[in-house]
């Protein structure tokens, strides 16, 4: 009998173009998306050489990272920021790229778009210039970011030279509590492994916490694979996910439609399949989670306390830990709850998808935003903002005294003009805290949508399960 | 891309862990279209105030460390964005050279992309160079690609292992690109075989 692989093993072994005798493969790639801040230098290399887009049909372009949330009608001030749209514009014209345009409701960020899309299938590979690639894995695809160069070449050759990853198992068993999301489950497995932990690795999510995710819940734990260093996460596709794809655009249709379904059906792994590192999570000890530091993994139940320095017995992590106190303008030992927020971010990648807005607007009904707060939503697309003004959440949110924005990666890294001031304190539930992420100074907690709702109403890092009641 | 040749340069130890990409290159200096000139912005809120004067405690701007061309870092450097704008801020100051114990994935790939070369090495070791690195103007280490050996301060030699793909690339400033265009044949028949394994898959068309 043949040996029993894993869902990577499947998808790698359909892909592999040629393989050299060191182990170096060259891989296919079935779709690349592509946006303005990574991909100016790739066309320009193309143009430098006189080389061609390989496969336009396999290709998508939207600006995100650099776009206004507030009225677009006057075009994007910033000139730095302009002309990095222009210059997409430019080129998606000439290499005859599909792009959608700004005033396009289907723009959005790239990573929502394109499961929105149907585009996102399982057992493809897809590649972007863009960490937060992975997001795609929650339909079984195989998804990771690269550089410019590797953009360069997928777009002149539609594939990549790449090594096979090893393999990892997470396995969260068991069900969540009352008020826990993905984004909570996620945290929890990053501030277990570590922000190393899946280095080298593609980490396949298993066990009946993730299996009972929605494909929004699925994308937002598939997102955050990067902040754990893994090069890929991935979710093995199941009726949940046939399901959310069925009658997408670009899905497939009728007749295609059960082939497809076939296909799908054999990737998940194998029975006795073998992970080189395997990790297990109960799903029952899992609260709402925050971050207290500017490491992804510096995240904790949002009942803890900010650690101390001197608990961490390795010098290089107590260095690590003090820096990282001192910048947030913490104190060792302080609750977490009583950290106060100035603006609250919901949106991203990670969590703008409706799924997100919907818990969002759950906690705000009735409420309203402390008097201390600024607080956007920012949704991830243009019909992600459509479906959610169909369903009123956007009145509820303005009610409560939340800004409501147009799409785009916004505060999530401050490309824009939403970003924080030094000093300022944020909740948001987008992926990374570092230092200066969400502009020079700015202190980021990571947390799920209800508990950022929950921040913005009470003012400080709160217990969502609070509202719960 | 530039081949990687022998050379003996300044190293600058940066031993705190978990050096993201955000702070190699902070997010707003991303909006250029071009791959130059991005060194005067490497590690900028580490290095400045935020009225552009430097910062004195920081490494790179200590006269000792100002043509650093080595860098021996701490564990994970280079975590975080995909961002290739990192490797060109490296490559633009002058940076040809990192050492760690290890580097997030996508940085690792990017760097070599870019003519750098990132070499791995266990703990002990790395501190030993750590340590070298502290000894300033006189921490000059000597990097040799085609021996696979760094030659320490005190004539002490260290042997490093890389991948071979990597090296030959890296030592003929070979381009990617061009090496997988003879293989145009093999994508073509992939490409074939494929269209009618998998007919369900999407097409775009651009408007």
């Amino acid at each position: 009998m043949a040996k029993p692989r894993t869902l990577f093993d499947k998808i790698w072994a359909n892909h592999v173009v040629r393989t050299e005798d060191d182990g170096t493969a060259l891989i296919y790639i079935d779709l690349h998306l592509a946006h303005e801040v990574t991909s100016p230098q790739a066309f320009a290399g193309l143009r430098e050489a006189g080389r061609k887009l390989r496969r336009p049909d396999r290709t998508l372009a939207v600006a995100d990272h650099n776009i206004p949330t507030t009225d677009r009608s006057k075009g994007i001030e910033d000139p730095e920021s302009r002309l990095q749209v222009e210059t997409l514009e430019a080129n998606v014209k000439e290499f005859g790229v599909p792009y959608f345009p700004v005033d396009d409701i289907r723009q959005g960020i790239v990573h929502i778009i394109g499961p929105e899309q149907g585009l996102t299938q399982p057992g493809m590979t897809v590649v972007c210039g863009d960490s937060h690639t992975s997001t795609h894995g929650a339909f079984g695809a195989l998804a990771f970011g690269i550089g410019t160069s590797e953009v360069e070449h997928v777009f002149a050759t539609q594939t990549l030279v790449q090594k096979p990853a090893k393999n990892m198992r997470v396995t969260v068993k068991g069900a969540p509590p009352a008020g826990t999301t993905a984004k909570d489950l996620i945290l929890a497995i990053i501030g277990k492994i570590g922000t190393a932990g899946g280095t080298g690795h593609v980490i396949e999510f298993a066990g009946d916490a993730i299996k009972n995710l929605s494909m929004e819940g699925r994308m937002t734990v598939c997102n955050m694979s990067i902040e754990a260093g893994a090069r890929a996460g991935m979710i093995a596709p199941d009726e949940t996910t046939f399901e959310y794809l069925k009658g997408k655009p670009y899905a497939p249709k009728a007749g295609a439609w059960e082939q497809a379904v076939q296909y799908w059906s054999s990737l998940p792994s194998d029975p006795g399949a073998v992970y080189d590192t395997e990790v297990e999570l109960d799903a029952a000890d899992i609260v709402p989670y925050v971050t207290w530091g500017t490491s992804p993994q510096d995240a904790l139940p949002i009942t803890a306390t900010v650690p101390k320095a001197e608990d961490f017995p390795d010098p290089d992590r107590q260095a690590g830990i003090a820096r990282s106190i001192e910048y947030m303008g913490l104190t060792g030992g302080m609750p977490i709850q009583d950290i106060k927020v100035d603006t609250v971010f919901i949106g991203s990648c990670t969590n703008g998808r409706l799924e997100d807005i919907r818990a969002a607007a759950a906690i705000a009904k009735g409420r309203k935003v402390a008097s201390s707060v600024k607080a956007l939503v920012v949704p991830g697309s243009g019909l992600v903002k459509e479906a959610a003004e169909a369903e009123g959440l956007d009145k509820i949110l303005i009610e409560a005294g939340f800004e409501w924005r147009e799409p785009g990666c916004s505060m999530c890294l401050a490309m824009n003009a939403d970003k924080l001031k030094p000093g300022e304190r944020s909740a948001s539930t987008s992926n990374r805290n570092f230092e200066g992420r969400q502009g020079p100074g700015g202190r980021t907690h990571l947390v799920s949508p209800a508990m950022a709702a929950a921040a913005a109403i009470k003012g400080h890092l709160a217990d969502v399960r609070e509202f719960l009641a | 891309m530039r081949k990687f040749t022998t050379f003996t340069g300044v190293a600058a130890p940066m031993p705190a862990q978990n050096i993201d990409t955000d702070k190699v290159i902070p997010a707003r200096f991303l909006k250029t279209i071009e791959r130059k000139g991005l060194g005067k912005h490497l590690f900028n809120d580490m290095r400045y105030n935020t009225d552009g004067t430097e910062k004195e405690g920081f490494i790179l701007n200590q006269p000792a460390y100002r043509n650093a061309e080595v860098l021996v870092v701490g564990d994970n450097f280079g975590c975080g964005s995909s961002r290739e704008h990192a490797p060109w801020a490296l490559s633009d100051f002058g940076v040809k050279c990192l050492i760690g114990t290890d580097f997030a994935d996508i940085f690792f790939n990017n760097s070599s992309k870019n003519g750098m070369l990132l070499i791995k090495l266990p703990k002990p070791i790395v501190d030993a160079l750590m340590e070298d690195a502290k000894l300033g103007a006189n921490a000059r280490l000597t990097i040799d690609l085609e021996a696979q050996e760094i030659t320490r301060p005190n004539g002490e030699v260290v042997k490093f292992e890389v991948d071979p793909f990597k090296r030959h690339s890296l030592l003929n400033g070979l381009d990617d690109i061009g090496l997988t265009f003879k293989n145009k044949e093999d994508i073509t028949s992939y490409e074939s075989k494929d269209g009618s394994s998998r007919p369900w898959m999407p097409s775009l068309a651009a408007e």
